[in-house]
């Protein structure tokens, strides 16, 4: 049998512990061992950023991530945006502006446009074309996702 | 319509919350205790028999529980009654490279990866056929050994006097275009979890046509469908990807069956990318009469497909490449001649837009050439051949509803194309196009006289509704616009309103989610049930209360006199009254649409109860050192009949506007030496954030009569003039013609030096002489 | 699902124990930082590394810092979006952070290194593709089959060396730092590069890179410029780097053209640059080098779009790359 490590982190500020193979990835590990499915998959060769989770606070593939180089990490996952029954103000801005279709992506475009409202607050529209370069959308044509963050940024600014 | 209350408005989808929290359940989310996983091994070779298939030492690897090959499930199936010609898993000989040949479950993936590994395959080659040309060159390899050419299907239809059509032009124009294959891409990887309880097979499957799935598990497995369940979770998009029943669903079924154990397979992207049924490769010839006036006198479209392996929905596509072009101008004397060709690739099918964006980027193409050889403002020539509203077409389509000279005029005027076209500096252009689309196909998909869609719908104690219907929602929103319809009818908020659909056990028909159908479909038959509950509720308040019938509304989660507004009973309390005294609080509603199909064959095709109308114009900034295409601004016109919800409908029509742009610029479903040049997100090239332009949209209402409340389709048909908009906006901007899409860079510059890229001829092809059709009755020559 | 393959991970925490373990651990042993080149590679079964030498844990390898001289030395472990955030490297090599912003995508760039970047694998679209698509095809030299698809005719690989820092190391005269097992030298960055797409890397498997060094600027003005169809995600179909030196009256001292994506290294366009020298960049200047630029490059059918357009792509971004340097001078 392939050997195993015990791997320790954190997921949406929980403890987590879990043996692994070195060989298994963040992706397989939060949708397999965690079951935290909120988090899809489109290629895992790293090309369509569906994957995409934060690694303290910074956005990264999962599928290209190897669970124990997350140890000792904080993982954030699409179910660790909302604080309790409040959504995030991206998470509500999606949900008014109609920025999920199908809605397969947007997992990893909250994630990733998480991220970058924390390191850049009040985007230009081209900002935020360029942050969310990384994740494919196939249904919206990006058009209200796009107006769903400048939304976000604009009440998340006002408080 | 001043009183509606949902029907109109900005509102979230009901299904948003669930998938921004990450609580959406999408098929390979789901797991079963004592799940095996499985996987498909597929064919390295293009086209070539099995001589020898040994399974043996895959059987042999332990954590393997079962392995089948073609002679597991040797009953053949296809979407289309008239194409039975899949095999689940090859038999004898496989035809594209990528075709499933056999199958492992294992205890998970990886050990079936193994397992495959370890199956032999033993192949003698035989030539590849990877293109039109050669599918119908002399003494081409037989794709299906037992037809005698490669040609799947071929039809030659004319209405009207063509011959004396074109006699009669001025002028007559033709060109030639061809449109590349490309692909959904749908981002979920297609999934499928089967389950057996020794009498009854579940499957919880990313289909977009729960009940076609359930006929060919019946076919295939020889169950009867009282066995079969088919539950689609959510499903991560579809474009018409999901539309067929697939070798990994059938595979799954079987395995679970074999094993007795819930099986999973999950398709990775190379994989999706063998499933395809995307858009056939269309080489086209378009030849037109017009009087000086520029009016057309005579059309006639010659259309080759290339299908691919099997059939799927070709029969359906090759008829379509022909049936619309009508729907937006008067043409007086129509022919069309159209040819499916067998090719050894994954066959194509259905995707948005089904079989008509080909012809309609040729068509749009066209009219701006012979506008300019007319010296016709390119509006202006659209304008003189407009197609008018509650008129019939020469080929026996029924136009109801139509906006589209509003489309036109408010997607000029915003754009500033007239000020724009031709005046722009050398490198940026403006390009216009029309279009038109099905709400729904008119025919069902085999012969039924029976309703194409059924909703039903339950009202409990405590006033919660629910809706049941098999509809599938890929996405686009078909649960919200079941709520918003049934909520809208009753007086409630979508918020009380629960649906449950897309589950063979649970809902009544709706046929899938396909040709724009269920805005239309199911929702009349949502309107008709819900309709029907406010009869049976208000009918026992009305008795109770002693009030006349005609004066009570449901509003505001009211039973009411709306002339006294004090009077009344809240929802709750007048379903208690209606339980009581009527019984259980159940209705049903059904549609079926009225019989327009045309007197001859292959009237099938094309017929619809409504069309959506669009105009489009794209404004482009083209490098004439790089040949490279940016689409600055796109704007598009939409005659939806109604916008049940206008946010959703801006998604359609931005979500359209951006497919159309990766087809017109970047996607191209391309194959060499015989295999898919690049199964990958990283060589199949869909656009990114960064690609996509500015879109503005601009929704028109013309209130179809026949549509729940008016409303009609808008998940496809924007797709179609963005693409031939494109070409001639890149026209206006270099002066040179790229006649096939996509409009790659290095294309541009050919044509920058050429003048002109795109195919120069057809094969020959000895169509029959065309099967001569008689106008409608009700169709009338313009003055 | 795609998934890895089985192996063993070893984290060592310098770079000469990095490198021994390489020397020491035989020739299934990689080396592995941000693993955004090497991890799908090995999804897709190109290569199956039994041990990984993780980088990820060695603190010597991350960092960028400028010399009082002006020389820059930059970290391999440095990630991209570290690489084009730092103020020291925007300041002393610009044209390297412009190269970094245009690598891939924002998540890749987020654990993407310099060192991964510069050692990135070849690319071939015989070969970039999943097992079964390359049985499909016959497998080819690069996957251990006697024969190139691309030039089947020719004994060597032709891949594609689709590094966007690499041509921008070299137009800027960059060295890197090599640690091995026997210890550590200096390396001209174009002497990293072997033209032979499977042996493209001049080091010895078990060196690592272990820092670039930027000399001190001098007036050098350098440009990075990327041809892609799409606006992101996308390996090159072509990079040109190009970086000049000017005398006061705007004679052009210095040249370097260094092309990306055209062949299995970065290919520096000597006979342009010579053609540049003493002479003051204008239009008839900037168009003669372009040209003989262009004529260097010999683009294969292995990647996205023509050969031959890509070829007449050299000859318009070297003319662009080179009108950007005048217009900063």
């Amino acid at each position: 049998m392939t050997e195993r490590t015990l791997l320790s982190l954190r997921v949406n500020n929980e403890e987590a512990t879990v043996p692994v193979a070195a060989h298994r990835t963040l992706l397989e590990l939060l949708r397999e061992d965690l079951d935290l499915t909120g988090t899809k998959h489109g290629c895992e060769l790293g090309e369509c950023g569906a994957c995409t989770v934060l690694v303290d606070g910074e956005p990264q593939l999962s599928c290209l991530t190897l669970a124990l180089d997350a140890a000792g990490r904080e993982i954030t996952t699409v179910e660790g945006l909302a604080r309790g029954a409040d959504l995030h103000p991206l998470q509500a801005a999606f949900v008014e502006l109609g920025a999920a279709q199908c809605g397969y992506c947007t997992p990893g475009m909250l994630v990733s446009a998480s991220a970058f409202l924390e390191a850049n607050p009040a985007p230009s529209r081209d900002e935020i074309r360029a942050a969310l370069a990384g994740n494919l959308c196939r249904c919206t044509g990006y058009v209200k996702i796009i107006e769903a963050v400048e939304l976000a940024s604009a009440r998340m600014g006002a408080t | 319509m001043s009183e509606l209350s949902v029907v109109g408005t900005r509102r979230p989808k009901v299904d948003a919350v669930a998938k921004v929290t990450g609580r959406a359940r999408y098929t390979d989310d789901l797991r079963a205790p004592r799940m095996l996983a499985a996987k498909l091994l597929r064919s390295s070779r293009t086209h070539a028999r099995i001589v020898r298939l040994d399974v043996s030492h895959a059987l042999a690897l332990p954590g393997v529980h079962a392995v089948l090959t073609g002679a597991d499930l040797p009953i053949a199936y296809g979407i289309l009654p008239v194409s039975q010609d899949e095999h689940a898993l090859a038999l004898e000989k496989v035809r594209y490279a990528g075709e499933p040949v056999a199958a492992v479950a294992a205890d998970d993936e990886e050990t079936a990866e193994r397992a495959l590994a370890l199956v032999e395959v033993e192949y003698e080659d035989l030539p590849a056929v990877m293109s039109i040309e050669q599918a119908l060159a002399v003494g081409a390899a037989a794709v299906h050994e037992e037809r005698p050419t490669n040609v799947h299907r071929a039809a030659a239809l004319e209405f009207g006097d063509v011959d004396g059509g074109f006699e009669a032009a001025d002028h007559v124009r033709e060109d030639i275009f061809f449109v590349h294959g490309n692909t959904h891409v749908p981002l979920e990887e297609h999934a499928t979890l089967a389950e057996w309880d020794g009498s009854k097979l579940t499957m919880h499957t990313s289909t977009q046509v729960p009940h076609y799935l359930q006929r060919a598990l019946e076919r295939v497995l020889e169950l009867p469908t009282s066995r079969i369940r088919v539950i689609v979770p959510a499903l991560g998009g579809g474009f018409g990807g999901k539309c067929d029943p697939f070798s990994h669903e059938l595979t799954a079924a079987k395995l679970a069956i074999v094993t007795g154990r819930p099986v999973k397979i999950a398709l990775t992207r190379e994989e999706v990318f063998y499933a395809h049924r995307g858009r056939h490769p269309v080489l086209m010839r378009v030849r037109s009469g017009f009087a000086r006036d520029g009016r057309i006198t005579a059309m006639e479209f010659r259309c080759l497909l290339d299908g691919g392996a099997y059939g799927s929905y070709g029969a359906a596509s090759m008829l379509y490449t022909g049936a619309l072009q009508t729907t937006t101008y008067a043409i007086p004397a129509y022919r069309f001649e159209g040819l499916r060709a067998y090719t050894t690739k994954p066959p194509c099918g259905p995707k948005r837009g089904h079989g008509t964006p080909q012809p309609r980027f040729a068509l749009e193409c066209h009219l701006d050439k012979v506008a300019e050889e007319l010296g016709l403002d390119p509006i202006e020539l659209r304008r003189r051949n407009l197609v008018e509203p509650f008129s019939w077409t020469v080929n026996h389509l029924r136009i109801t509803s139509c906006a589209l000279e509003e489309c036109i005029d408010r997607v000029v005027e915003a754009s500033g194309f007239e000020e724009k076209r031709g005046r722009l500096p050398h490198g940026r252009g403006v390009g216009f196009a029309v279009s038109a689309y099905m709400s729904g196909a008119g025919l069902p998909i085999y012969a039924n006289e029976l309703p194409q869609s059924e909703v039903q719908i339950k009202v409990d104690r405590g006033g919660g509704v629910t809706v049941y219907s098999m509809a599938t929602d890929i996405g686009q929103g078909s649960d919200s616009v079941l709520a918003y319809l049934t909520a809208e009818v009753l007086g409630l908020e979508p918020a009380d309103v629960a649906v449950v659909s897309a589950d063979t056990d649970l809902t009544p028909i709706d046929l899938g989610s396909y040709s724009s159908r269920v805005t239309f479909m199911a929702g009349n038959a949502a309107v008709e049930a819900a309709e029907r509950m406010r009869a049976l509720v208000l009918g026992a308040v009305a008795e109770q209360l002693g009030l006349p019938l005609d004066r009570l509304v449901l509003r505001g989660g009211r039973a009411l006199d709306p002339g006294d507004p004090e009077s009344g009973v809240p929802w709750v309390e007048a379903i208690r009254i209606a339980a009581a005294s009527r019984g259980p609080l159940v209705t049903a509603g059904s549609y079926r649409p009225p019989d327009l199909a045309g007197p001859y064959k292959g009237a099938g095709v094309g017929p619809s109860p409504a069309y959506s109308f669009s105009a489009a114009v794209v404004e482009v900034d083209c490098d004439p050192e790089t040949g490279e295409v940016r689409v600055e601004k796109v704007w598009v016109a939409h005659d939806v009949g109604r916008a049940l919800n206008p946010l959703l409908v801006e998604g359609q029509i931005e979500g359209s506007v951006y497919m159309a742009l990766g087809e017109a610029l970047l996607e191209n479903h391309a194959f060499r030496d015989g295999v898919h040049l690049g199964p990958s997100l990283l060589d199949y090239k869909t656009p990114t954030a960064l690609d996509m332009p500015e879109v503005v949209s601009i929704v028109v209402e013309s209130d179809d009569p026949e549509g729940p409340f008016g409303a009609k389709e808008v998940g496809q048909g924007v797709l179609l003039p963005v693409i031939p908009a494109v070409a001639n906006a890149v026209h206006d901007a270099l002066g040179v013609r790229v006649d096939e899409v996509p409009i790659t860079a290095d294309k541009v510059i050919r044509a920058l030096r050429q003048g002109r890229v795109g195919p120069k001829r057809l094969p020959d092809f000895p169509f029959r002489d065309a099967v001569r059709v008689d106008p409608p009755a009700q169709w009338r020559a313009a003055p | 699902m795609m998934r890895l393959p089985p192996f063993r991970l070893l984290r060592p925490r310098t770079a000469a124990e990095a490198a021994g373990l390489l020397a020491s651990s035989g020739t299934d042993t990689l080396a592995v930082a941000g693993g955004t080149d090497l991890y799908p590679n090995m999804k897709r079964r190109q290569v199956t590394p039994r041990t990984l030498v993780s980088l990820r844990g060695i603190d010597e390898l991350r960092g960028c810092r400028a010399g009082e001289d002006g020389e820059l030395r930059i970290g391999a472990g440095t990630t991209l979006r570290q690489l084009v955030a730092d103020p020291v490297v925007t300041s002393h090599a610009p044209a390297l952070a412009r190269a970094a912003a245009l690598v891939s995508s924002p998540q890749v760039r987020t654990v993407a290194t310099v060192g991964g970047n510069l050692c990135i694998d070849t690319r071939c679209n015989y070969y970039d593709l999943p097992e079964g698509w390359r049985a499909s095809i016959g497998f080819c030299l690069k996957a251990g089959s006697d024969v190139c698809r691309v030039a089947p005719g020719g004994e060597r690989c032709w891949a594609i060396s689709s590094s966007d820092l690499a041509p921008v190391a070299v137009a800027l005269d960059a060295h890197v730092r090599l640690v091995g097992a026997g210890g550590e030298r200096m390396l001209p960055a174009a002497e990293l590069y072997e033209d032979d797409g499977i042996r493209y890397l001049g080091k010895r498997p078990d060196e690592i890179l272990a820092d670039v060094i930027v000399p001190p600027g001098r007036g050098l003005r350098a440009t990075y410029r990327k041809v892609r169809q799409r606006g992101s995600i996308d390996f090159p179909l072509l990079g040109v780097a190009a970086a000049v030196r000017t005398s006061e009256d705007g004679a052009c001292e210095e040249a370097r053209i260094v092309l990306g994506a055209v062949a299995s290294r970065p290919v520096r366009c000597l006979e342009a640059e010579q053609a540049l020298a003493g002479r003051r960049l204008e239009p008839g200047a900037i168009e003669a080098a372009a040209e003989l630029a262009a004529a260097v490059a010999k683009p294969m059918e292995n990647t996205d779009l023509t050969p031959l357009y890509r070829k007449r792509m050299v000859q318009v971004h070297v003319t662009r790359a080179l009108a950007e340097l005048t217009e900063l001078g």
